[in-house]
């Protein structure tokens, strides 16, 4: 409830705004853009700020909403109401058609092929005679509830304001989900995310589509409250501007979208309005001084000014609180305490001419702990992804409990019980160590992304975050469970990422490299750990450069050397045998 | 269809195609140098063409005034900056660069309007002017932001285009102009019509190109340029200025925008605001380029000139929209062709 709070004192204060005695007409009709712009703005910090995926192309979605409410009240008198669905639906229908072709496209291509689509929709609506070509369609009819309809601007104002409010509500109840923690895991890359079940194309496809609807909305609402409307409110420079008002608010905040088009909508009111009197012009000056602000603003500020806001007032954000009576249930594991877990065969990995891993077979039995060692280069890292499923294998046969694993993506194998640490830590950096380890369990949970914007999602979701505040205090990190990952060491990192991978209950424990930047004693604990685990019944197969640690850990060592397997035995065999010391230390001269 | 027409067509799409070449190889440079999607790009394609147009008319351009006001503001920036650390020598040369070479610029400017000069001088100073313009920009808007996000650069990009196009309208007002063609000498090869000015804009176009490939390949600069591309941090490592690199593409991008613009503005009338489309559809290109190949920018260019072409004689109507719905396809397909790299990196 708590965190509420502030949203209801928003909502008051702004229901209350319109009923200020003297309260100016205009500044009525400020707040009605400023309202509309922040719908379109909140979409564009879930999909651009949170989800990485840059969008210049929104306004034309605007324009979805606002020509379906246009066509269908003027040419076919439906009623306003009925046609909000329908706008929304549009929208929504147009952004899983570009959807599925825009979120595939990849790094810089997202951005520009946005513009593209963007500049050629506001095009298609200036020449379709049914939308009234450049002059578009005029006396739209007004909302209206009962008798009352909303044609004056601070009538209007409820609805857009109600829109904004229900809308940011819904906006971040989603990212405080374990849909939001998908959504955010995005921007840290595909294999992440994917080594813990997202399926990242269903995630972009799915806030593209939400940010699409916003605008829908946005556009249903400008269409009744201009009543006209016309492409230019839809074409590329709108696109532009939506993006930077979200860019300005803070890209990754929800309520900096709405600053954000405060500040902007403003900032240019008052260009427009006194800037003619300050240098006697009648020229496009505020253009001019607007474009040069927003680099200003840019270089003073270059994360927005939301969190530049936050960091000065003394605020504290809610520290989540795990109930510790809360447990998932724990997945099935093999009866037989012997057996082999994991078996690989003959497994080859060819990258054109070069072969990383050449004919490579070994297996880890359950309960055991196996050391893959060799020099940089020796094709540790690329059987690790030949396991996961992060590359498929080029020929040989990988098997996980008697089932082969042959074109099984990264997601089934995490499901089927594998899950892995990373040589290059990656974590979420502006989230939580709870957060970022609730994602390990995210294939554990269930509810979706509706069910979060609606909190119906709280009971499963209490389950996951005390599962991740399980696995964080197991690993000895329960100190830090409220900071910001990015802010720990390295090694904490390399022990928050094992806290993730644990999470999603593996039976099989796959660790890169992870005593890699640790002290002696984390070291020394980390091998404890990792023995309770192994006696708790968990596999775990490890690479690691640090000797000491892997000959005293391991039951058995499997050793590498440019991707072929050299030897295989004890930690006290391998130590002896002579091809081994050849390739670490060259050649016995 | 008749051959009379597809010849003509071909030959409009080549022409266009090859300004968009132009535009389209501009921004592959800056975007892989600094990063900076380079949205401005149109706005010196305006600028280099009225600045000319201006100065064929015998009046001063407002432009030769904004160099000096640039050069003002980046001294003044880079005197914060080393306020710390300043020493005769670092503030001669900043003096040198932003504050007397504008000045020279302004004063020859003022020196030779209202005379009759020669086209080759005109031209000569407008490009002195729009590169100055472009070495400034970087120093004012992007020096100082060069270590954020692409995203940041762009929306810094955006701002810059809309200050320099509002700026654009004060200088040379609402007014369309047209410049003095280069040449008008003409040729008939059996049904087309070639024109002096056409083929200058080829023969440039292609100047430059091989311009550009003997930079980048046989120069020191060049190669500190291309190094820069590659990685940054290295580029630093060793002994490359990164600061320096970015003002040199920007100053190779804002002449060859206004080389552009002196090729095209005495074939079509140029407005304060063109420049912003014709900027975008070397964007086309330059995408379809994947932003890094500079021949396949440039044919890519070629494609899109003559479709556009193609589509303002069949569908007039939808011509932009044809020209950008052609680059959705082609992205999936660069999208698919490359699989993404993990963005760890960014």
């Amino acid at each position: 409830m708590r965190q509420r709070l502030p949203v209801i004192l928003f909502a008051l204060v702004m229901a209350a705004v319109p009923f200020i005695p003297g309260m100016p007409p205009f500044w009525i009709v400020l707040l009605d853009n400023i309202g509309l712009s922040a719908l379109v703005a909140m979409g564009l910090v879930l999909l651009t700020g949170v989800g990485g995926l840059t969008s210049f192309g929104q306004a034309a979605f605007c324009g979805f909403g606002a020509y379906t409410t246009a066509v269908l009240t003027t040419a076919y008198g439906v009623s306003p109401w009925l046609t909000l669905p329908l706008s929304l639906l549009v929208s929504g229908l147009f952004a899983v058609v570009l959807g599925i072709v825009t979120v595939r496209l990849s790094g810089h291509y997202l951005p520009l092929g946005t513009i593209a689509w963007g500049l050629g929709l506001f095009y298609l609506f200036s020449k379709l005679e049914f939308l009234g070509r450049n002059d578009g369609i005029s006396q739209i009819p007004p909302l209206a509830i009962g008798s009352l309809k909303m044609i004056a601007p601070d009538t209007i104002y409820f609805a857009i304001w109600a829109a904004v409010i229900l809308c940011a509500s819904l906006t971040m109840n989603l990212l405080d989900s374990r849909t939001g923690r998908a959504i955010r895991a995005l921007r840290r890359g595909h294999v992440a995310a994917e080594a813990f079940g997202i399926k990242p194309p269903q995630a972009k496809l799915l806030v593209f589509i939400y940010a699409a609807v916003l605008a829908g909305l946005s556009g249903w609402l400008y269409a009744h409250f201009q009543r006209a409307v016309n492409p230019t409110p839809f074409g590329a420079e709108a696109g532009i501007e939506y993006l930077f008002v979200a860019v300005i608010g803070g890209a990754g905040y929800v309520w900096g979208g709405v600053l954000g088009a405060a500040i902007a909508v403003i900032l240019k009111e008052v260009l427009q309005d006194y800037l003619p009197y300050l240098l006697h012009s009648e020229s496009q000056l505020e253009t001019i001084v607007f474009g040069m602000l927003l680099v200003l603003l840019l270089q003073l500020a270059p994360g927005g000014v939301w969190p530049w806001l936050m960091r000065r007032l003394p605020l504290r954000p809610d520290r989540k609180r795990a109930d510790p009576s809360l447990v998932l249930p724990p997945r099935e594991r093999p009866a037989a305490a012997s057996g082999t877990l994991l078996r690989i065969e003959h497994a080859r990995k060819q990258f054109g001419g070069v072969v990383a891993v050449n004919d490579v077979s070994f297996g880890v039995d359950a309960r055991e702990i196996v050391a893959l060692i060799g020099p940089n280069g020796a094709g540790k890292s690329t059987t690790f992804n030949l396991i996961t499923g992060v590359l498929s294998a080029s020929a040989g046969t990988i098997s996980l409990l008697g089932r082969t694993l042959r074109g099984a993506s990264p997601q089934d194998i995490t499901q089927l019980g594998v899950s892995r640490t990373f040589q290059h830590v990656k974590l979420i950096a502006d989230m939580t160590v709870l957060e970022n380890v609730a994602i390990g369990a995210h294939l554990r949970g269930n509810a979706g992304a509706l069910a979060s914007m609606l909190r119906l999602d709280r009971g499963d979701e209490a389950r996951l975050l005390a599962e991740a505040a399980r696995q964080i205090e197991r690993v000895g990190l329960a100190g830090q469970a409220h900071m910001l990952a990015g802010s720990l060491s390295l090694g904490q990192q390399r022990i928050v990422e094992i806290a993730r991978a644990l999470c999603a209950d593996p039976v099989l424990l796959l660790l890169d490299e992870p005593a890699a930047g640790l002290r002696h004693m984390e070291k020394q604990r980390l091998a404890a750990l990792l023995r309770e685990l192994r006696d708790g019944g968990m596999s775990v197969l490890l690479v690691e450069h640090d000797m000491g640690f892997v000959m005293n850990l391991a039951d058995r060592v499997v050793v590498l050397d440019f991707g072929t397997k050299i030897a295989e035995g004890t930690p006290a065999a391998i130590k002896a045998n002579p091809d081994v010391i050849r390739a670490y230390l060259g050649a016995v001269a | 269809m008749n051959t009379t027409i597809v010849l003509f067509l071909l030959q409009d799409g080549i022409t266009n195609g090859a300004i968009y070449a132009l535009l389209g190889l501009a921004l592959v440079l800056v975007f892989a140098v600094t990063r900076v999607i380079l949205i401005p790009q149109g706005e010196f394609v305006t600028y280099g063409a009225l600045t000319y147009a201006t100065l064929a008319s015998g009046q001063v351009p407002g432009t030769a005034h904004l160099v000096l006001a640039m050069g003002i503001a980046a001294f003044g920036l880079d005197l914060l900056m080393r306020r710390r650390t300043l020493r005769l020598g670092s503030v001669g040369r900043s003096l040198a660069i932003n504050i007397i070479l504008p000045a020279a610029i302004l004063a020859l400017t003022l020196a030779l309007t209202g005379k009759e000069t020669p086209i080759a001088i005109n031209i000569a100073l407008s490009l002195l002017i729009v590169g100055a313009i472009g070495l400034f920009l970087y120093r004012i808007a992007f020096a100082p932001i060069a270590h954020t996000s692409v995203l940041v650069l762009l929306i810094a990009a955006v701002g810059c285009h809309l200050a320099l196009q509002g700026i654009g309208l004060v200088f040379f007002g609402a007014e369309g102009q047209r410049g003095p063609p280069l040449s008008n000498a003409a040729f008939t090869i059996a049904p087309l019509r070639f024109s002096g000015q056409s083929i200058a804009v080829y023969a440039v176009t292609l100047a430059l190109i091989a311009g550009l490939w003997l930079l980048f390949s046989f120069t020191l600069y060049g190669k500190a340029l291309r190094a820069t591309a590659v990685n940054r941090l290295g580029a630093r490592l060793v002994g490359i200025r990164t600061a320096m690199s970015g003002q040199i593409a920007f100053l190779l991008a804002a002449v060859i925008g206004a080389i552009s613009g002196i090729l095209i503005v005495p074939i079509t009338t140029l407005y304060y605001d063109t420049g912003f489309l014709i900027g975008l559809k070397g964007f086309v290109a330059a995408i379809i380029g994947g932003l890094v190949s500079y021949p396949l920018t440039a044919v890519a260019a070629l494609f899109v000139g003559i479709i556009e072409a193609f589509s303002s004689f069949y569908a007039s109507n939808f011509k932009e929209v044809i020209v950008f719905a052609l680059i959705i396809p082609v992205l999936l397909w660069r999208s698919l062709a490359t699989p993404a790299a993990d963005e760890e990196d960014d």
